[in-house]
Formats: structure tokens, C-alpha cells, sequence
């Protein structure tokens, strides 16, 4: 039947396609949930039996993004009829909207902050990967452990002195503190994968850019870097998706000026249970990493593992 | 130009005195490229554990800047480790450990068997599969608080379709024998895509003509997976366990976000635990002994878990 | 017309006042997030016209609010300029620093503490307790009660079955023991096609909402902190039989007579259950009691309020809420933020804030005589504020909360352990905290 002895048949093909769908099909069911239940009106969220079909709205992002006050009748009248579509949503419930959210700050802040961090952790992690990866480092085995251990300390016992350091050096709630923390505990993912990029990059290349006379610095930049680019750029993108995503350090050592979006987005919930608009918060967050997930496929495994799984 | 073998070390550059005349020696190139990444860490990971540790020899709250700080030795580690609360978080973790990494196992190599088969269009399938590891935590622990809700949730709805269980009679977040488990399964919802990946580029890893050997030997299908899949696979595998362990020990975010380390303590994890501690009673000194605690014993386990790794990889 | 004169001239005044102040403020106003917010804002646009700062907020949902308010002050942030913080920061904010004692400030601008209800000055303004050390204002009087289905108890049906089995009507209760009988009257039965269910109690585990539940019944039954005549001896006043049987008996509330997945609710989720039609009776502070008379479901004389029945020994207490509101000791517009105080501690202010939702303090506002007609729940609040215990306001109340969120949540919903051994454990935390302070 096959032609080739490891080659599966078509049953066991067809037999581990269905299986494999019906996986994917149940394990993506809690996300699709939520992006619907953004999109529902907030007693068509909380319907039983749940609803799958609904009529969908606004009014989830509306709510996400606004602010409103309830006013009496009388005030209402005042005010006159309701001109926009989303003053229209919000009339529904004798409310007015008051101004902005404090939602597009926070995701703005969870920009700055993932991508500085970013920056500066893939920055420093490619000149300390090269130089692992080139020279002669003393202890160089005892510091990579070293770098790697950094990760095993769990968040909230770290946040414990950071705390503290912070209040003393007026770095508490600032861009800069935030920046300069997940930078550092990024570092030991980036140094980890970016080394393991830049071994595999031949030392010939270099090695003759040497002898025609290029000093080290400009045979690192001119042409290590160049080939260095896609792991840089896989780099980049995990180091992104983990200062993104963070929570701990956030929640604990941000507040009103600093506060990223993961330890804002429960709270939205507010005090009469606004489901449509935690999701709709939740789903406007979780685009930038599905985008990232999708265009990355294929480096997935590296980012993920430190490097130590190649493929 | 030069006819270069392969043999040679990485990047010696030429001895002598023709390394000065190329701007920076490698000595000075190395330091200044590695020096930023060992400052940054050394300030903002090896100083504060230092200071971890001295302050866990106090009673210092950071609440109180004006309180005097008393030198109380070892007192806040004799305290923690006779402090049953201590020890029935360390239960919770324990088994939240336990229980996700052999679902997790199990699973991810389930799957990664059967995306091995290369069907069409896996790709796709794949890539799906691997969307909800790549959320954060937080924000999925608070979105499956209202999946789990027992009235209106869409858990118990599917689990009453499944089996004809009334969906209001559980609540897998309020019940102390449901949050457990309750825990566990978003955990493994999230994290078995990472596992199943690890499996199949361990599966990837072996060459076909091991296969098509034990086929001319005739060994059966069974006898080659456990004697050829499974050992090859093992290394990879037991990199995934020791990832996955030490993210869970250290788990804070999803738990905190689903369950806040109820109902009563039953899933206050060790994390969560240490925020009380240190965030809510303000208990800076003991939570610093926590903290050291903690950090030992994640970084003994993973030593010996490691070495074992080693060897397995050498064989 | 007389209040309309009234407001101008006291605009005017004001104005005259404000008019030696120096430059403009943008201050900002740290609070939690829920409906008496949204009417400090509105009224605070009073405020900006008169006095030229202008006002921005930063208000939390309060499952969050302690948490994210209490590490805001503990690292010596500048975000707030004035705090409407909870009644039981009071003692650490005062001997940590966090905020500005106002004596000297109230003693200047004539404002003073008799003018407002004597158990929100104790309890939102003064530390040590019963001394005239003041670091906030009474801003928002809040106390434990209750709302019931006034149109279900209306239902002939009903009264005549509830009085065939319990042998009384079926009215507002008037001890713990009514009140169980009523929810577990009411439990799983069917009304207009749906089941309904007791009562909605406070279960939450992660901030302070199962003490508040539970204090709120304890009291009741004889629970103390303290030894009256010493101070810190909890020793069969935290543990004794009163508070065993109270705990008890809100173990068995819990079981008999809520909803299901009741086992972390709050605020937020007592309202939802009350607005929803699931319950018959709910435990709520008097905040919400606003927000249910303009609801579809349960407004226009659907909802009766009753305050928090008597215990087994005829003892009635109710735990209170509510917030004072002080300037923060870390800001730098601590002038501009005072001037904010002395403008809300006016009468007129006062009186506005009252009909915009907000629960004033003042006393000319809650002992005038048309107060309690001005609203439906205006009697029961007035009534409630009269009977208010408080928990401990200690600069470690965290830790002491924590911990009687522990054992509490442990024991009710958890089923670990009796009541006994959940208040001896609660005892021992208790004393190890107090030694640690050195107040043991």
C-alpha cells in the first residue's frame, strides 16, 4: 500500500488528521467564546443556555473604551437626543458617556514598555551572545547557568527587593523601571537564543573579514549582524510576547502612570459584571500575539525552548 | 582567499602584535559586550537576592519606614517551616505540578504522534493548536473565571450537553474538590501545545532508517515505538518536563487571576502564598525567608533534574 | 428660588474665597470605581468652576482597590493628591505617614467634626480611635443591610403559605432566626417561572468581603474584638459561644438558602443577583440601594430595605463601610487639595451630594426632617448608621484581615474545621500579629 516503509498509510493519515482536528476545534472553542462575548450586548452574555447566536454590537467596545454616568431623567432631557451611534448605545441605560477609559493608556503603555524592553534586552543579548559565542570567555559555561538560573526565581519573590530598590531610586510606576525590568529578565532568553543563532553562523566569514583588515567591531557588524537578522527578528518577537504578557511585576510595581494592560483588563469588569467589555478588552490584546504566533510559526519551537531544541 | 580548514578554533585572531592595529583587542570587545548584560543582571538579579536574603534575617515590613528593624536571625525560616499554611501551599503546588505535567505529557505526545503522521494541512491545525500559549496568563485566568461560571459559563454547559449533568448542581471554582482540577485544566489547555512542539521535534529528530532497520528486522509497530520512539524521544521530552516544572512552581498569574487561591486555601499555590505575605500583610522578612526557601528549592530540584537530563542525552 | 439664591450666593462666596489661591491644580482624586464615583465627578465640576483646579480621577474596582491603593501609598507614590481610601486604613495611613493630619486645618477654615454623625467621624476621620486626631473627612457613610422582594412578600399566596408553616406573617425579620427561616422559605421555589433562591450573602475570599459578611451576623451574636477593659485580650470575646454559634449560623445560611456558585461573590455579584430576580433577600452595603430603585427589574417599590436583624440575646449591630477623605502626604498640591476639603465639607455641597447618590455625613443633611421621605431607603440607612461596629483599624489591619479572610472562607465554604477551631485559630493569628507589633 505505501511505498515507503515509515511512510503512514492514508487510514493512520486520515485517522490522526481527524483526531488532530478535533483537538484544535475543542481547544480553540474558550477563545472564540470570548471573542464572540465581545460582541454581545451584556445580558446576551450572561444568557442561559448560553447563546451562540446572538445579535451582535458594539456595545462591549463602547463600554471598553468610555467612561459614562448615569444622569436622571430630567438631566437626560437637558441634554437632548442622542447623536452618535455609540451616545446612542450608551442612552440605552440612561447613561452618558464622561470621556475616555483608561484602556487605550494602558495599551499604549503595554507598547512602550514591551517594546523598549524589547529592544534593549535583543540590543544587549546580541553583543553578549557574540562574545560567548567567539571569544574565550573565563567561566563562560558557569555564566550562561548563571544567566539561565535568573529565570527560575519566581516573580512575586523578586518583585519583593525590586519593590523596595524601586521606592529608593523613584523608579516605582515609571516607564523607565518597568523597561529596565523585563529587559533584564529577558536577557536570559535572548542571550540563550541569540548564541545559539550565532553558532551556527560559519566563523569563515569573519575570520577572512579579519585578515582583510576589519577591526572585531566592524566583523560583528558588517558581517555577523547581516546573517544574524532572522534570529535577531525570532528573538525580538519572544522577548515581545513575554514583556506583553507579564503580570506579576506589573500588577505590583505599576500603578496609575505605568500600569500595562494585563493587570488593567479585570478590572474593566467594574462593578455590574460588564463581560462584553472585559472580552472585548481581552480579544484587542490578544491580536498583536496571534498576528506575531501566525507570522512566526515556523520559530516557534527555538523561542520557546531557549534554543535548546533545534530544528 | 585563503584556503581555511574547518578545524579551526572560533575566532582566535591572529596572535602577536597585528591584534593592536585592528582598533579594540578581542579582550576589550568581549568585556564591553558582555559587561552591559552581566551589570544589568547583577543589578537587578543578584544584588536583590542578596538583599533578599539579609532582609529575611529581619523583621522589616516595607509599610512602616519609620518602625525600627530588629536583627532577628533565623527566626522567619524556623517560623516558615512549622507554619502549616507553608506546608499546605506547598501541597497545592505539589499537586498542580504533578497533574499538569503528566496530563501535559501525555497529551502533547499524543498529539505530536499524530501531527507526525503529516496529514494535510497539519500546518494549519498546528498552528491553532499552539494559539492559547501564546496569551498571557492573567488575562486567561480571568476569561476562564466566566467560562467556569456555573449558571452561565460555557463549561459546565458542555459538560451538561456530554453527559446530562444538571450545569447548575457544579462550580468547578467553588468547589474546594472541583478548583484543583479546575486549575490544572486551563493550565493544560494552555501549555500542551509547548510540550506537543518539543515532542515533535524529537520525533522529527529520528532518522528514518532506524525505522526502516527495525522494519527489515521485522520488529512490530508496538516493539519499534517503545523501543525506538519513545527512548529518542525521552531527552526531549524531559526538557519539556523541566520547563514546564519550573514555570509551574513558580506559577502566580493564571491562578491568582481563576481561583485568588480558593475556595478557602486549597489552590493558594506558593506564589500566591508569598504575594500575601509579602504584598497584603506586609510582612517583608518572612517574605524574603519564603522567597529564599522557594529559590533553593526550585534551583536544587532543577540541578539534579538537569544532571539526570544529561545523562540521558548521552546515551 | 431660595435654594437657587442660596447656591449663587454661596458660589459667590466662594468665589471671593478662592480668589486669593495661588495657581491652577490638576488634581487627582484616587477612589473606588463604582457608582458614587461617577457622582463625585459630577459634582466635583462644581468645584473646578469656583476654584479654577481641575479634577481627574483614578478610580479601581474594589476587589482591586485595596491592593492597588495600598501599594500606591506603601511606595510613596505621587498619582494621588486626595484619597477616599477605606475606613480601615485609617490607622496605618495615620502612623505610617501616608496621610495629612488635618487638625490644624479644620481648626482654620472652621470646620468642625460635630457637625457630622459621631460613628463616621470615629470611624472614617479619628486614630487612635476616640481621640481628636483627624486625618480625613467623613466623605461617604456606608453601612451592611438589607433589601428584600417586596413584591414577592406582597403575594397572597405566599404570606398564606409562609404563616401556615412558620406561624407568623411573612414581614421584614426581626432576628437572624426569621431571617433563615424566610430564605430557606424561598429556596429553590418557583416564582413567575423561575427558580429563586434565599438569599445572597458576602463570600468573597480575595479582598474583605467574607469579614464583612460574616462580621456583619457576629456582632450580632456577641462577637467582640476585644475585652472592653483591656485592650488586645481576645481570649473568649473573638472565641467565645456567641461567636461560635453566629459563625455557625452563617455556615448554614450559606449552605441552605444562596444561589449556586455563590462562593466568591461580593458587591458586584449581591447586586447582579438582586437585580436578576434570584433572590429573595440580599446583604449589601446601602451604596447600592441607589441603583435599585431606578432598575427595570426590581425598581418602583419592588425593593424594601431593612436593617440588620437582631441576634439570638436581642444584641443588633451592623458592620460598616463608607470612606472619609484625606490629602495624601506625598503630593505636592497639598494647598489646592485642601481647598478641595473645605469645599465639600460645606452644607450645600453636602445637601447635593446627597441627592446625587452620594451617602453624606453631615448631620444637617441626615437629621433634617424631610430626609427620611426623601427616599425610600433613607429611614433604614439613618437606622443602620446607628447600630455601626467597625473591624480593627490597626496599622496591620491587612494582616489581620487577611487572616480572618482565611479561616473564615476556610471554614464557611470550604467546610474545613468547626467554628470553634476557626475562631481559635483567628485568636492565635490575631496575637502573634499584635506581638509582632509590640501591642502584646
Amino acid at each position: 500500500m505505501s511505498f515507503s516503509v515509515t511512510e503512514p498509510s492514508r487510514l493512520q493519515k486520515s485517522v490522526a488528521g481527524a483526531l488532530v482536528v478535533i483537538y484544535a476545534l475543542v481547544t480553540i472553542m474558550p477563545l472564540a467564546w470570548i471573542i464572540a462575548t465581545g460582541f454581545k450586548s451584556p445580558n446576551d452574555a450572561i444568557a442561559y443556555p448560553p447563546k451562540v447566536v446572538f445579535e451582535p454590537t458594539l456595545e462591549g467596545y463602547v463600554n471598553l473604551f468610555t467612561t459614562r454616568t448615569r444622569m436622571s431623567p430630567d438631566a437626560l432631557e437637558e441634554i437632548g437626543p442622542p447623536e452618535t451611534w455609540y451616545d446612542k448605545i450608551v442612552r440605552q441605560y440612561d447613561m452618558v458617556i464622561s470621556g475616555p477609559s483608561r484602556y487605550g493608556e494602558r495599551f499604549l503603555n503595554s507598547v512602550i514598555i514591551g517594546f523598549g524592553s524589547t529592544f534593549l534586552s535583543v540590543f544587549l543579548g546580541t553583543l553578549a551572545a557574540y562574545a560567548f559565542s567567539r571569544f574565550k570567555v573565563p567561566l563562560k559555561d558557569d555564566l550562561m547557568f548563571f544567566i539561565l538560573s535568573t529565570r527560575m526565581m519566581p516573580p512575586i519573590a523578586v518583585a519583593i527587593p525590586i519593590f523596595l530598590m524601586f521606592r529608593q531610586l523613584g523608579l516605582s510606576d515609571t516607564h523607565l523601571g518597568m523597561i529596565l525590568l523585563y529587559t533584564a529578565v529577558n536577557l536570559s532568553l535572548s542571550v540563550w537564543l541569540l548564541k545559539g543563532f550565532i553558532d551556527e553562523i560559519p566563523v569563515e566569514y569573519e575570520e577572512a573579514a579579519l585578515i582583510d583588515g576589519y577591526t572585531r567591531f566592524q566583523a560583528f557588524y558588517k558581517v555577523v549582524l547581516p546573517q544574524a537578522t532572522t534570529g535577531i527578528a525570532s528573538t525580538a518577537i519572544f522577548c515581545l510576547i513575554f514583556a506583553w504578557n507579564e503580570y506579576a511585576f506589573a500588577v505590583l510595581l505599576t500603578s496609575g502612570t505605568a500600569q500595562t494592560a494585563p493587570p488593567f483588563i479585570p478590572t474593566i469588569i467594574g462593578v455590574g459584571k460588564d463581560w462584553p467589555a472585559v472580552a472585548a478588552g481581552t480579544t484587542l490584546f490578544l491580536v498583536p500575539v496571534m498576528v506575531f504566533t501566525i507570522l512566526l510559526r515556523k520559530h516557534l519551537l527555538r523561542g520557546i525552548t531557549f534554543g535548546a531544541v533545534r530544528k | 582567499m585563503t584556503d581555511e580548514t574547518t578545524s579551526r578554533s572560533p575566532a582566535v585572531a591572529p596572535a602577536g602584535f597585528a591584534r593592536k592595529y585592528r582598533g579594540l583587542s578581542d579582550r576589550a570587545v568581549a568585556w564591553l559586550f558582555i559587561g552591559p548584560s552581566i551589570f544589568l543582571l547583577l543589578a537587578i538579579n543578584i544584588f536583590p537576592l542578596i538583599w533578599t536574603i539579609r532582609l529575611s534575617l529581619t523583621n522589616y515590613r516595607a509599610n512602616r519606614t519609620n518602625a525600627d528593624v530588629d536583627w532577628v536571625g533565623l527566626r522567619n525560616y524556623e517560623r516558615i517551616l512549622t507554619d502549616p499554611d507553608i506546608w499546605n501551599s506547598m501541597q497545592a503546588t505539589a499537586h498542580f505540578l504533578i497533574w499538569t505535567l503528566v496530563l501535559q505529557v501525555l497529551i502533547g505526545f499524543g498529539l505530536a504522534y499524530l501531527i507526525n503522521k503529516k496529514f494535510k494541512g497539519n500546518d494549519l491545525w498546528t498552528t491553532i493548536i499552539v494559539l492559547p500559549m501564546m496569551l498571557s496568563p492573567a488575562v486567561v485566568g480571568n476569561f476562564w473565571t466566566f467560562l467556569y461560571q456555573p449558571q452561565i459559563g460555557l463549561f459546565n454547559y458542555v459538560v451538561a450537553f456530554l453527559s446530562g449533568v444538571d450545569p447548575s448542581s457544579f462550580s468547578m471554582i467553588g468547589d474546594v474538590n472541583l478548583a484543583p482540577w479546575a486549575i490544572v485544566i486551563v493550565d493544560t489547555w494552555m501549555w500542551t501545545p509547548f510540550v506537543m512542539l518539543i515532542c515533535l521535534a524529537g520525533l522529527r529528530s529520528i532518522p528514518d532508517s532506524i525505522y526502516e532497520a527495525a522494519e527489515c528486522d521485522r520488529a512490530s509497530r508496538w516493539r519499534q515505538f517503545w523501543t525506538i520512539t519513545v527512548p529518542m524521544t525521552l531527552p526531549f521530552l524531559m526538557l519539556a518536563v523541566l520547563f514546564r516544572g519550573i514555570e509551574n512552581f513558580k506559577m502566580f498569574d493564571l491562578v491568582v487571576q481563576l481561583t485568588g487561591g480558593g475556595p478557602g486555601s486549597i489552590t493558594e499555590l506558593t506564589s500566591i502564598n508569598l504575594k500575601r505575605e509579602a504584598f497584603e500583610k506586609w510582612r517583608t522578612g518572612y517574605a524574603s525567608a519564603y522567597a529564599v526557601i522557594l529559590f533553593v528549592t526550585v534551583f536544587g530540584l532543577a540541578s539534579i533534574y538537569v544532571k539526570a537530563l544529561n545523562k540521558v542525552k548521552e546515551r | 428660588m431660595k435654594s437657587i439664591g442660596l447656591a449663587s450666593v454661596a458660589a459667590a462666596s466662594l468665589a471671593v474665597a478662592f480668589s486669593g489661591s495661588a495657581k491652577a491644580e490638576d488634581l487627582t482624586l484616587c477612589w473606588a470605581s463604582w457608582d458614587p464615583a461617577n457622582a463625585l465627578v459630577e459634582l466635583s465640576k462644581d468645584f473646578e468652576a469656583e476654584s479654577g483646579h481641575s479634577m481627574s480621577f483614578e478610580f479601581v474596582p474594589w476587589p482591586n482597590f485595596a491592593d492597588r491603593m495600598l501599594n500606591e501609598l506603601n511606595s510613596g507614590g505621587k498619582l494621588c493628591d486626595l484619597m477616599i481610601g477605606d475606613s480601615q486604613w485609617i490607622g496605618g495611613s495615620a502612623e505610617n505617614g501616608h496621610y495629612v493630619k488635618l487638625n490644624d486645618f479644620f481648626d482654620a477654615e472652621g470646620i468642625k467634626m460635630d457637625d457630622f454623625i459621631d460613628a463616621t467621624v470615629t470611624g472614617y476621620s479619628e486614630w487612635p480611635k476616640n481621640t481628636p486626631n483627624y486625618w480625613a473627612l467623613p466623605a461617604f457613610g456606608d453601612v451592611v443591610g438589607w433589601t428584600y422582594r417586596k413584591d414577592w412578600f406582597e403575594r397572597p399566596e405566599l404570606q398564606a403559605e409562609f404563616k401556615e408553616k412558620y406561624g407568623r406573617d411573612l414581614g421584614v425579620p426581626a432576628t437572624f432566626a426569621e431571617l433563615k427561616d424566610i430564605a430557606e422559605f424561598f429556596q429553590e421555589r418557583e416564582i413567575d417561572g423561575n427558580t429563586v433562591y434565599g438569599a445572597s450573602i458576602y463570600t468573597e475570599r480575595g479582598s474583605e468581603g467574607i469579614t464583612m459578611g460574616a462580621m456583619d451576623v457576629l456582632y450580632s451574636f456577641g462577637f467582640k474584638y476585644e475585652n472592653p477593659e483591656k485592650a488586645y485580650d481576645m481570649e473568649g470575646f473573638v472565641n467565645g459561644p456567641g461567636a461560635v454559634a453566629g459563625l455557625e449560623y452563617y455556615k448554614e445560611l450559606y449552605e441552605c438558602c444562596t444561589p449556586p456558585g455563590s462562593s466568591n461573590g461580593y458587591m458586584s455579584e449581591g447586586i447582579d443577583a438582586f437585580k436578576s430576580g434570584q433572590v429573595a433577600l440580599q446583604m449589601n452595603f446601602a451604596f447600592t440601594w441607589p441603583g435599585f430603585e431606578s432598575d427595570a427589574n426590581v425598581g418602583n417599590g419592588k425593593t424594601g430595605y431593612f436593617v440588620n436583624p437582631a441576634g439570638p440575646d436581642g444584641e443588633q449591630f451592623a458592620q460598616l463601610g463608607g470612606q472619609g477623605i484625606s490629602v495624601v502626604s506625598y503630593s505636592d498640591k497639598q494647598d489646592a487639595a485642601l481647598e478641595y476639603i473645605k469645599w465639600f465639607a460645606q452644607p450645600d455641597v453636602q445637601a447635593k451630594w446627597w441627592e446625587m447618590g452620594g451617602f453624606s455625613c453631615l448631620k444637617a443633611v441626615t437629621l433634617a426632617p424631610d430626609f427620611p421621605q426623601s427616599q425610600p431607603y433613607a429611614q433604614t440607612f439613618l437606622d443602620s448608621m446607628a447600630i455601626v461596629k467597625d473591624f480593627w483599624a490597626e496599622p496591620s489591619y491587612a494582616t489581620l484581615l487577611q487572616d480572618t479572610q482565611k479561616r473564615f472562607h476556610d471554614y464557611v465554604v470550604a467546610g474545613n474545621g468547626t467554628a470553634q477551631e476557626a475562631l481559635d485559630g483567628l485568636v492565635r493569628d490575631w496575637t502573634e500579629t499584635f506581638e509582632d507589633d509590640g501591642k502584646l
